[in-house]
Formats: structure tokens, C-alpha cells, sequence
């Protein structure tokens, strides 16, 4: 144990040398209550004093239970949307047996959490959760140790309620005063078992979100809304477009503009700061229109896109091989080949990316929407070369849009901005077309499928191409990663990674097929890419999961039945009989005018399962289609929230449906074209499909991540369900209308 | 030039000063500290800036402040009565309609003065009020929940 204001030597020196920690504070509530000798009387939550992250090994960097009556969960991964807040704080009150409602939590914050990367890859559960349900469970027998020496008992013989140690003689103690104000100092060590799943009282409940209310209320939430004392607003000046750098600037008149504190120009790197926010925004026009940029075409331009990308030169990476599959295939029965292909599509955060930063004393401290507060610190030290320790980065959540928008960047930016005005918190926002332009697109993919199948219908090679530009161009310590680093008079020299692993994800099919090929060509395209939720299990399941259905329509089968036949894992056999049975897809009501199309994966061939039927209206007169309605199935393993999963997977299947069908960047050799919602029109209101969610749960199976589950299996199903409806097979996203060969109809 | 405005807001009269073509989304936030209504494209085309202005769902990322000149404003934070939320209010958070919640202001705003003219909306009535505002977290059909539910608690 450890009384908190007396820290140890290395708290001490951290404290030293990033003194300050404490600065601009304010939003986070910080007065330390003393424990009170009442058990049973509840102080209004006063927060948890500011202690560094120390080691992910200490029970103290994930429970803390520092403010009287109180737990205070810490997780390095951010809330998104996704609702992680809430799922990470019934999986901590589960263990610890503490009411929910008595639990907060810290999101990511290089001053007080561990480092747990980026907040992607729909792992936080599995990750940040698993260490929280350890830690909570080692917090636990460590209070009950206290407890029973105390008494002079054993720990097994104890019970808590409500955060309330009892003895089997009816003695009670709470966890804060067994504490005694001071912290748990021990590790995890894996010497407390967690509790039996059959006992949970929280987790399986659909707890309501704490944030909701605050948004519903218009409480500050949003990092748009953080407002610090004596606060300027700035704005940046993009390039037209990415090559372009800048001639000149004639700033004469800029500068008598009301309110403006300063002009900032470095190398091409332009931005504006002023006391108000829209004197800041009257600049941005201004310096736009007065800019002078010298010109570089975008090379390859979007007719070219498909050419180009399956032109890649260089060596193909050779994910899995068989040898003489291309004549395994020619000589089955059936053999069949097509291609696909999945254009650049936007992330299109609703908000444009926001940020504050504050230099003071050579001491950085950005507030920052990033889904990795880490990884941004690591590469705001690269850019001002500058020791981590001298950087703080608060993660706050933006606008969501699940990947990585312009959140990074606008951080970038801030903070250069700020260095030129120490003393001063800098708010950037960025311009709508700022977001449209400058965001890092979903990657462009272009496939070719081939499969030969026996005459009973059974699949007996599959062999994949996949060509596909980066799916991951996140901050990653190298100052290049912010896209203005690349701008400045001495530019930071980008060098694009990311490549595979993200590419091929669910390239591979889990049917049983006795010969599975995989071959990736690594592209780099024109736009600038990076992490879109799913990565590259978006396209590659849109391919995969159409050509299935264009095999099994040649075989003459059902798409259910097929999938049920071909597949050995008991649980994806289980979500399709499931669709099944919830969608009444034996009796459906097949008319001239509808169709349906069904898809199943499990993502990243290892994580949650999903299947989805996808119905859809076509009007012959007006040459358009509707999709009407999506029935999914998701098993992700034990749900700790239902309605919460529920929540994030008719999410997921709505926004699929929005790329899907309407979604690609437009461009020309001068620029991105797309630049605001007329010129890139996402799903509305009116065309948004009826969607029903059904949960298979799985107490006994640890949790999985199930926010990108839906993305490619409802691409594909919206696919075979305009094949249904009209016989043609749309083999490029988007899923346009005007792609159906409606004299074919 | 700045001048002295007064606008009518959350059922207050307020008087600040500034160029009377600032748009009132700036106002709202930066003169008088409002969280809801925000910033999303300033063109119009999303409505993340809404307010009700006169019971109308009204984007204001755009519009001049001056010319509200005679309207009642209602934001976000204006909707509770008597430390109560609205009830359109009540049912967003009772349904869990959001995920980002970016969108919360445009969809609330919007919704409520669609009950205010059509207390019992089918659901075309429903997604044609809310289609002005983007969602990009397909919280869509939660929207049309929460609507249909703040309709029956107000019209039993």
C-alpha cells in the first residue's frame, strides 16, 4: 500500500521532468478526498489524483479506487462510439463487485494510462479488457487479503457487496477504508483467478452509456468543445492538392484583418490564428483565395485506377501457395473467374477534425482525438525532436467514423502552430474540405478470384490475387505521418508502410476447399491511404463472398445450405442456421421486384462471426433499387453488453451499406473533387435500410471484437442480392444502379 | 464591423457584439459557450450546427446571427423545462441513439420540431424530418426509435 501524495522515487522524477503535468488540467476534476469513516454514505465523485503511468504489470495502472466510494478504471484505448467506456467498466465492477454506477473511467492519456497502442482493430476488449478483468480480479483478492488479516480470517471466506467486504460473522468494511487513503501497490500476478462467468451480475446487461446523457444534455464531451482560459483559434491553409507547394502569399491584407494574432508560413505549411474563431475562418478564405501554389498533376487518374493497380510491378508476396493450382482449377468441372474491384472511399467524419496544443517552458501538451495517444506522442517528439517525456497527449474523443481521419494530423498541426505562440492554447479545427481533401482514404483493392468446383457442386481449388495500396499509414514515431510534416521549408520525407498483413486480411476462404491460394501485390496509389474500419477485410470479403454466391448459383444451390455444407466451425455453421431461422429464408417471398442476397465471414478468420441477409426493391421504371432491409447474425464470443453490441453492429451494417452503394472519392489531375457532402453523398435518412441484429452469446468464449464484423459481409450481400433481383453481378463498388443491365431485368 | 446584436436565446434576451454576418453556430459556441449545436461543414449539408428557431429545425453554420433579429432560439441546452429533459431528449438516451453522437444535436433538434407540428409521425414523416442530418456512425434506425417513442410519452 502507498499513500498517493507520498510517490516513490521514479513517480517523483517524472514528475520532475515533465513537470507539467498538471497543466491545463482543468477539465479533469483533481481534489483528493480523504477516506471518511463511514461505509455506507457516498461523497460526490471528487476524481483521482494525477499519477503517471508507471507499469502495465501494476494493479494501480488499471484500478485505482482512490476517491472515497469510487472505482477508477484506466484503459489506454479510446471511446469511439463503440461504447467502450461503459464495457470496460462492467467488466472492472464485475470483478471487484462494485456497483456501475460508482465507476468512472480515464481514456487514454499519456500522463496517467498505459500504453496500449492504437484503439483499432476491434481488439479493446480482448486487449485493454482482459488486463482490466486481471488487474480488477488481483485488486480484489488483494483487499480481501487486507480484509481477512484484519479478522483474522481467510480471504476465501469473505464476500463483497457493493464495494463492502463481509465476514461470515457479519463484520463489514469497505474497500476505502481497508485502504486507508493510500493506493494498492501490487501487481498483477495472475495469482487471483478471475470470477466464474456464471456468477456475473453486470456484465451481460445492457447498461446504459454515461456519455449519452452527457451529449443528450449538450455537456462538453466533444474535444471541439474544450475551451481554455485566454484560448486563439487557428486554421491552416492546405494545398490544393498533394504535390502542389507554395509560390507566394501577398499577406498585406491578411494581416489588418480584425482579430487575427498572427500569420504562420513554413515552407508550404500556412495557417492563421485569431482570436475568434470565425475571424480565424474570414483569414482561411482570404489566404486561400490569395495563395499562389505551383502545380503537380495527380499522375494516375481515375479511369487509369484499375490499369494501374493491376499493373503493380514488382514481386508478389506469396501468402499461401499450391502449386499447379491453375490447372487444378481449369480441369474441374466448373472452373470460374472474375474480378473485383473496391475504389478509394472516405472515412468522413462528421466533425472535422479538431485539436489543442499548448507549448510552455519546452514542455508540449496536446489534447487530442487520436485512436493512439502513444504512438502520436512518439511522433510529435520526431517532428520537434524533443523528448518523449517533455510531450503529453490527452486523448479526447472527436467525431467518429471508426479509422483514422484527420485526427492525427490536426494534432500535428496544432502543435506547430502553438510552438509559435508559447503560452497560449491553440484550437485547430479543420474546414469541411479540409476533411473531405486531406483525410487518409480506405485503401484502393482490385482482385481476381478463380475457383474450380466437381460436379456435385463441391469447391475443389480457390486461388485469390489481391492488389491493394496500404491499410495503415498511422503515426508510427516518424514525423512524415502527419501529412503538414511533409510541407514545411525542411520537409519530413513520408515513407508509406503498412503494406500485407492488413491487405490480405480475410483473403483466404474458411470453406473447405482441399487447394487455397493467396497472392498480394503491394500498390501505391495516387491518394494518400490509411487504416478504414476492416482494412482490407472489407474488399477481400466483398470479393470472396460474391464470387461464393456467383459459384453457388452456377452449382445450382441454396446460398445457406451451400455455406452450412462447406464450412466445419460449429459456431459460423451455427450464425448462418440462425439467419435462417430469424429471417424465414426457407419461406421468403421471392417476387419479380425483390431479391436476396446473403454473405458470411468471420472476421480476420479468427475473431467474431457474422452472416447477413440483404433484401432489396428494384423499380424498373426508374432504373434504381432500394435496400429495404438487413438481418444479421453476430456470435463474438461472451457479449458483456448486448445492447451495446447490438448498437455498434447495426451501425456497422448501415455504414457498409452507405460505401457499398453510394461511396468513392472523386478526383482529377488537380485534386480531390469530393469536398464536401453534395460532391460525396453518404446514406441519408431516407434511404437508410431497416436493420435487425440478432446476438448468439457464448458465456464460455472469451469476448471478441465486433466492430468491423459487419463491413464485408454486407457489401457482398447487397451484391447478391441485386444479382437475385435483376441477374447482373456488380463486380466494382460502388453498387450503383446504373451498373444493373436493366434491359437484362 | 462589430455592433450591439440582441437575439433571443434559450428564453433569454442576450446582447453581445460582433460582426453582424458572423454566422450564429459562432456565437452560440464561442460568445456564449453552447455545446450543442456544432461545427460540421459549414455549408449546410449536414446539420450538426442546428438550432430550433421559432419551433423550426434551422442550420446556422451559414446564416448571419443578425439575421435571427425577433426569433426565439432554442438550443441543445435550452430544451429541458423545470431541470427536466425533454422528452425527445429522455428518449435518445432511454433507446441509446448514438454511438460518435457528433450527430446528437442535428437529430434532436430536428426531431422535436417535427413532434411539435406532427406529434404522431409515420415513419416516412420520420426519416423525411431527419434525413437534413448525417450520421456516420449508422445510428440511423435508432433515431427513428427514439422519435417514435418521445412521441407516445408526449401523446399517451
Amino acid at each position: 500500500m502507498k499513500d498517493p501524495q507520498l510517490h516513490d522515487s521514479s513517480r517523483r522524477s517524472f514528475l520532475k521532468t515533465s513537470g507539467h503535468l498538471m497543466i491545463g488540467f482543468s477539465m479533469l476534476p483533481l481534489a483528493y478526498c480523504q477516506t471518511k469513516g463511514a461505509t455506507n454514505e457516498i461523497p460526490p465523485y471528487l476524481g483521482t489524483p494525477l499519477r503517471p503511468h508507471i507499469d502495465n504489470k501494476l494493479i494501480d495502472s488499471w484500478i485505482r479506487l482512490d476517491a472515497e466510494g469510487y472505482l477508477t478504471v484506466l484503459t489506454g484505448k479510446q471511446e469511439l462510439g463503440q461504447g467502450i467506456k461503459i464495457t470496460l467498466i462492467q467488466i472492472a465492477a464485475e470483478e471487484l463487485d462494485i456497483s456501475p454506477d460508482r465507476c468512472r473511467i480515464i481514456n487514454s492519456d499519456t500522463g496517467q494510462t498505459a500504453n496500449e497502442g492504437f484503439t483499432a482493430g476491434s481488439n479493446s476488449v480482448e486487449g485493454s479488457g482482459k488486463a482490466i478483468r486481471n488487474a480488477a480480479a488481483e485488486a480484489r483478492l488483494y483487499l480481501l487479503k487486507l480484509a481477512a488479516q484484519k479478522w483474522n480470517t481467510t480471504p476465501e471466506s469473505l464476500s463483497v457487496e457493493n464495494g463492502i467486504v463481509i465476514s461470515p460473522k457479519g463484520d463489514q468494511i469497505s474497500y476505502w477504508k481497508l485502504l486507508e487513503g493510500k493506493y494498492i501497490e501490487g501487481t498483477v500476478t495472475g495469482e487471483a483467478i478471475p470470477k466464474d462467468p456464471k456468477k456475473y451480475q453486470f456484465v451481460g446487461q445492457s447498461l446504459k452509456r454515461d456519455d449519452i446523457r452527457k451529449m443528450v444534455n449538450g455537456e462538453s464531451h466533444f474535444i471541439h468543445d474544450l475551451r481554455m482560459p485566454g484560448m486563439l483559434h487557428a486554421r491552416v491553409i492546405h494545398p490544393p492538392s498533394y504535390q502542389d507547394r507554395l509560390e507566394s502569399i501577398d499577406l498585406a491584407e491578411v494581416n489588418t484583418m480584425a482579430g487575427i494574432v498572427k500569420v504562420i508560413r513554413n515552407g508550404s505549411f500556412l495557417a492563421v490564428v485569431a482570436e475568434r474563431e470565425y475571424q480565424a475562418i474570414k483569414a482561411w478564405e482570404k489566404m486561400k483565395a490569395l495563395a499562389v501554389w505551383q502545380k503537380s498533376p495527380i499522375e494516375v487518374l481515375p479511369n487509369q485506377l484499375t490499369d494501374s493497380i493491376k499493373s503493380t510491378s514488382g514481386k508478389s508476396e506469396e501468402v499461401k501457395v499450391v502449386p499447379g493450382i491453375t490447372d487444378l482449377i481449369d480441369k474441374s468441372s466448373i472452373s470460374h473467374s472474375a474480378e473485383y474491384f473496391r475504389p478509394y472511399q472516405m472515412h468522413g467524419s462528421m466533425g472535422p477534425s479538431c485539436a489543442l496544443a499548448l507549448w510552455e517552458e519546452n514542455l508540449l501538451t496536446v489534447w487530442t482525438a487520436t485512436q493512439g495517444v502513444y504512438p502520436v506522442r512518439g511522433t510529435l517528439a520526431d517532428l520537434f525532436s524533443l523528448d518523449e517525456e517533455k510531450i503529453r497527449c490527452i486523448g479526447v474523443p472527436g467525431s467518429g467514423c471508426y479509422g483514422q481521419n484527420g485526427a492525427d494530423d490536426v494534432s500535428g498541426e496544432a502543435a506547430l502552430i502553438a510552438k509559435e505562440l508559447p503560452g497560449r492554447h491553440i484550437r485547430l479545427q479543420w474546414m469541411r474540405e479540409d476533411e473531405h481533401k486531406w483525410e487518409p482514404y480506405g485503401s484502393v483493392m482490385a482482385f481476381r478470384l478463380s475457383a474450380g468446383m466437381d460436379s456435385d457442386g463441391q469447391i475443389q481449388a480457390w486461388a485469390t490475387t489481391v492488389w491493394s495500396d496500404s491499410h495503415s499509414t498511422r503515426p508510427n514515431g516518424r514525423a512524415a505521418s502527419f501529412v503538414s510534416a511533409r510541407y514545411l521549408a525542411k520537409p519530413f520525407e513520408f515513407q508509406k508502410g503498412g503494406f500485407s498483413a492488413g491487405s490480405y486480411r480475410n483473403g483466404i476462404p474458411e470453406y473447405t476447399i482441399s487447394a487455397k491460394q493467396l497472392r498480394l501485390y503491394n500498390y501505391s496509389g495516387p491518394l494518400r491511404v490509411s487504416s478504414l474500419r476492416g482494412l482490407g477485410a472489407y474488399g477481400n470479403t466483398f470479393a470472396m463472398e460474391s464470387f461464393l454466391d456467383e459459384l453457388i448459383h452456377k452449382a445450382g444451390k441454396d446460398p445457406i445450405d451451400f455455406r452450412i455444407k462447406n464450412l466445419e466451425d460449429p459456431r459460423a455453421i451455427a450464425v448462418l442456421e440462425k439467419l435462417g431461422e430469424k429471417s424465414r429464408w426457407n419461406t421468403r417471398q421471392k417476387t419479380a421486384s425483390n431479391g436476396f442476397g446473403i454473405a458470411y465471414s468471420r472476421y480476420k478468420n479468427s475473431t467474431s462471426y457474422f452472416a447477413v441477409l440483404a433484401e432489396i426493391e428494384i423499380d424498373n421504371a426508374s432504373k434504381t433499387y432500394k435496400l429495404k432491409k438487413l438481418t444479421g447474425v453476430i456470435d463474438s464470443g461472451l457479449v458483456i453488453n448486448p445492447d451495446g453490441l447490438i448498437n455498434q453492429t447495426e451501425g456497422g451494417m448501415i455504414q457498409s451499406a452507405s460505401w457499398s452503394m453510394l461511396e468513392e472519392v472523386q478526383y482529377d489531375q488537380d485534386g480531390i473533387t469530393s469536398t464536401d457532402w453534395s460532391s460525396y453523398p453518404i446514406l441519408r435518412m431516407m434511404d437508410v435500410p431497416e436493420v435487425e441484429v440478432h446476438l448468439i452469446d457464448r458465456p464460455d468464449t472469451p469476448p471478441t471484437g465486433a466492430g468491423e464484423a459487419a463491413m464485408g459481409p454486407v457489401s457482398a450481400a447487397i451484391a447478391n442480392a441485386i444479382f437475385d433481383a435483376t441477374g447482373s453481378r456488380i463486380r466494382d463498388l460502388p453498387l450503383k444502379a446504373e451498373k444493373i443491365d436493366w434491359e437484362k431485368v | 464591423m462589430p455592433q450591439d446584436i440582441t437575439l433571443h436565446i434559450n428564453g433569454e434576451s442576450r446582447t453581445f457584439s460582433a460582426d453582424p454576418e458572423e454566422p450564429l453556430l459562432y456565437i452560440l459556441r464561442d460568445e456564449f459557450a453552447l455545446n450543442g449545436a456544432k461545427y460540421g461543414c459549414g455549408l449546410h449539408q449536414c446539420g450538426a450546427c442546428m438550432v430550433l428557431s421559432d419551433s423550426e429545425a434551422s442550420f446556422t453554420c451559414l446564416r448571419p446571427c443578425s439575421s435571427f433579429d425577433g426569433a426565439k432560439i432554442t438550443t441543445l441546452e435550452g430544451l429541458p423545462k423545470n431541470g427536466k429533459l425533454h422528452p425527445v431528449q429522455q428518449a435518445f438516451i432511454d433507446t441509446q441513439a448514438a454511438q460518435c453522437g457528433y450527430c446528437l444535436n442535428g437529430m434532436i433538434i430536428s426531431s422535436v420540431a417535427l413532434l411539435e407540428t406532427n406529434p404522431k409521425p409515420t415513419e416516412n414523416d420520420i426519416r423525411e424530418a431527419l434525413n437534413p442530418v448525417i450520421c456516420r456512425c449508422g445510428t440511423h434506425s435508432r433515431f427513428i426509435q427514439a422519435v417514435r417513442l418521445a412521441s407516445e410519452k408526449l401523446n399517451p
